[in-house]
C-alpha cells in the first residue's frame, strides 16, 4: 500500500468532509445572479483544477516507475493548464463587468 | 523539521486553502467582489499547491517542476489571448482538461496498487475513489472535447444521432460499471483501462446527440463532474482538500445545471437523452401553416422609430455572438441613450451557449451591467416598451412555449417580447431556430423583420441613427 500517500482519514470523517462541503456550497452559491454564471463556472472551473495537488502528489511518489511516471505528468500537466487558465481567464473576464460611469440611481442589483 | 510538525502545517495549509475557497466562491457570486473573490481563490490554491511540494511523500521534482511549468504556460498563454466569443469552448475545455487529470491519476493509483497486490482486492473506499474518479473523469473529458470542437465548429453544432444511441449508451455504461466494480475485487491493470476506454466512448456518445441551444446545460453539467471526480480523488489519496474543493464544484456545477433545466423546462435527463431538435421535436413544423405574411422594415424606418421611442429593450441571442455584433449593439444603445430614450437588455438566463454567455459578451462591448435585465425583471416591463429588438434571439422569445401546449417548447419561461408595442426581429433569413420550431411571433401583425447579418444591420443601424 501506499499509505505514505495518504492521510489515513476514516471514511466516516471523509464523509463527514463531504457532506458539509457540499452544503456549504449550495449555501454559498444559491444567490448568485445571472450575470455571474459564466465567472462562476469558470472559477469554479479553476477551483477544480485543485486535482494538480493529488497529481503532484502521485507523481512525487512515483519512483523511477515509468508508467506512474508518465501517467503523472500528463495529469501535472493538464492541472497545472486547468488553474492557471481558469483563474486568468476568470479575471479577464470579471475586469470587463463595470457599472454605469455616474450612477445617480445607487441601487446596485 | 520534524515530519509530523511538517504533516500537521500542511494540514494547516490546507485548511487556510479551502477557506480561501469558500471565501472566494462567496465573493464571486457578488458583482463587486466577485474579481476578488476570483483573487482569494486562486491565493488559495497557491498555498495548497506550495504545501503539497513541501510533503515529504514527494521525492521527484524535475518532473513535476517540468509538467507543471509547460501546462500553467499553455493555459496562461491560451486563457489570455482567446477571444470572448470563444469563452464557452475555452471553458468546455479547461473543464475537460481538470477531468483528464483526476482519471490519470486513478490509472495511476490503480497501476501502483497492481504492482504490489495484484490479483488482490482494493479497499472499499480506496476502491470506490478510485473507480469513481477514472469512470467519471474520463466521461468529463472526453464530453468536454465534444462540447469544445463543437462550440469551436470542429464538429456539427446540430444533434448527431444513430439509431439505438439510448440502449447502446445504457450497455456502454453498464459494462464500464460493471468492469470497474470487477477492477476493484481482482486487481489487473487491463481491467481498468478497458473500463476507462469505455468510458471515453461514452463521454463522447453523450454528448454528440446534444444541439447547440442545450450546451448552458450541458457545460455546466460537466462542471459538476469535474468537480465530483476531483473530490474522488480526495477519497482516494484521503486527502481533505482534495474533497472539500471538488465537491464545493460538484455542488455548485449541480446548481447550474439545474437552474438552467429550469430555465428552458426540461429535465437533465430531457437533455441528455432527448437529442433535442433531432427527431422528437421535428413534427411540430408541419403544425403551422404555410404562407403566414411577414412584415419587413429598412433600417432607416427602424432609426426613427427607435429615436422617437420612450422605452427600447434588446434582447440578445447566440445569433449575436455568432456576428459578433456586441460592439454595434453597445454603439446603437449609447447613441439612443444620448438622445433620452431608455435602454435596457433584457437576458434570458439560457440564451447563448453557456450558462451567462450573454452577459460576458455584452461586458466585452463595456456595456454596464446594470443595463442588463434577467428574465424577472425584464418581462413586467415590456407592456410598457415601445420597441423590442431581438438579435439573434429566436426559441426564447417564442410565444408558443406559453401559449400552446402541442409545442416541443411548452412550459419553457420566455422573454415575453409580444407583450410590447412593436418587436424588430433581426435575422439571417426565414429558417426556424435551433429546434426547428416555426415561431409565430414573426409572423406577429406587430412584428417587423429585419433581415440580414446582425453586425451588418446593426453598423448601418447606427449610421442612420445618427443621421436622424
Amino acid at each position: 500500500m501506499t499509505e505514505e500517500l495518504r492521510e489515513g482519514l476514516p471514511f466516516v470523517i471523509q464523509l463527514t468532509v463531504f457532506v458539509l462541503a457540499a452544503w456549504v456550497g449550495i449555501e454559498v452559491i444559491s444567490k448568485v445572479p445571472q450575470m455571474l454564471h459564466t465567472p462562476l463556472m469558470s472559477g469554479t472551473n479553476a477551483i477544480h483544477g485543485v486535482v494538480l495537488v493529488g497529481a503532484i502528489l502521485v507523481l512525487g511518489a512515483a519512483a523511477g516507475g515509468g508508467f506512474e511516471t508518465a501517467l503523472g505528468i500528463v495529469a501535472v500537466a493538464f492541472g497545472a493548464a486547468n488553474v492557471v487558465g481558469g483563474f486568468v481567464v476568470t479575471d479577464r473576464m470579471l475586469q470587463m463587468f463595470k457599472r454605469r460611469p455616474d450612477p445617480p440611481d445607487g441601487e446596485g442589483r | 523539521m520534524d515530519a509530523a510538525l511538517r504533516a500537521d502545517l500542511i494540514q494547516v495549509a490546507y485548511l487556510v486553502a479551502a477557506f480561501c475557497f469558500i471565501l472566494g466562491l462567496r465573493w464571486l457570486s457578488s458583482p463587486r467582489t466577485a474579481r476578488k473573490g476570483n483573487l482569494v481563490a486562486a491565493v488559495g490554491m497557491a498555498i495548497a499547491l506550495v504545501a503539497t511540494v513541501a510533503d515529504a511523500s514527494v521525492e521527484t521534482y524535475v518532473w513535476i517542476a517540468l509538467a507543471a511549468v509547460v501546462g500553467g504556460a499553455v493555459g496562461a498563454i491560451v486563457a489570455r489571448r482567446v477571444q470572448m466569443t470563444a469563452m464557452p469552448q475555452l471553458v468546455a475545455l479547461l473543464n475537460g482538461l481538470g477531468g483528464g487529470a483526476a482519471a490519470l491519476i486513478a490509472l495511476a493509483e490503480y497501476h501502483r496498487e497492481s504492482a504490489s497486490h495484484a490479483g488482490e482486492s482494493l479497499p472499499p473506499v480506496l476502491a470506490v475513489g478510485v473507480m469513481f474518479s477514472a469512470i467519471v473523469g474520463s466521461i468529463s473529458f472526453s464530453g468536454s472535447i465534444v462540447a469544445f470542437a463543437k462550440l469551436q465548429e470542429l464538429l456539427p453544432g446540430r444533434p448527431i444521432t444513430w439509431p439505438g444511441q439510448k440502449a447502446l449508451n445504457a450497455i456502454g455504461a453498464a459494462v464500464a460499471l460493471g468492469l470497474a466494480v470487477y477492477a476493484s475485487f481482482d486487481i489487473a491493470d487491463p481491467l481498468l483501462w478497458v473500463a476507462v476506454a469505455i468510458a471515453l466512448v461514452l463521454g463522447t456518445a453523450a454528448v454528440l446527440p446534444i444541439g447547440g441551444a442545450d450546451m448552458p446545460v450541458v457545460i455546466a453539467f460537466l462542471n459538476a463532474c469535474t468537480g465530483l471526480a476531483a473530490a474522488a480523488t480526495g477519497f482516494m489519496l484521503d486527502n481533505t482538500l482534495l474533497i472539500i474543493a471538488g465537491t464545493l464544484v460538484g455542488a455548485s456545477g449541480t446548481l447550474l445545471t439545474k437552474l438552467m433545466g429550469d430555465a428552458m423546462n426540461r429535465s437533465l435527463a430531457n437533455v441528455l437523452f432527448g437529442a433535442f431538435g433531432g427527431g422528437g421535436a421535428a413534427q411540430a413544423t408541419g403544425a403551422s401553416g404555410e404562407a403566414l405574411p411577414v412584415l419587413e422594415i429598412s433600417p432607416s424606418d427602424l432609426a426613427a422609430q427607435l429615436v422617437y421611442a420612450r422605452r427600447v429593450s434588446i434582447v440578445p441571442g447566440y445569433g449575436l455572438a455568432v456576428a459578433q455584433a456586441q460592439h454595434p449593439v453597445r454603439e446603437l444603445a449609447d447613441l439612443l441613450g444620448e438622445r433620452g430614450v431608455q435602454v435596457s437588455f433584457a437576458i434570458h438566463p439560457v440564451a447563448g451557449r453557456m450558462p451567462g454567455h450573454m452577459n460576458v459578451l455584452l461586458a466585452e462591448a463595456d456595456v454596464p451591467y446594470d443595463q442588463l435585465l434577467e428574465m424577472e425583471e425584464a418581462n413586467p416591463e415590456f407592456p410598457q416598451t415601445d420597441v423590442v429588438l431581438v438579435i439573434g434571439a429566436n426559441d426564447v422569445v417564442n410565444p408558443a412555449a406559453r401559449d400552446d401546449p402541442s409545442s416541443p417548447l411548452h412550459g419553457m419561461p420566455i422573454l415575453e417580447v409580444d407583450r410590447a408595442e412593436t418587436v424588430i426581429v433581426f435575422k439571417r433569413s426565414m429558417a426556424t431556430g435551433f429546434a426547428g420550431i416555426e415561431n409565430l411571433l414573426f409572423h406577429d401583425p406587430k412584428t417587423r423583420m429585419l433581415f440580414g447579418d446582425a453586425r451588418k444591420s446593426l453598423v448601418q443601424l447606427v449610421q442612420e441613427v445618427q443621421a436622424v
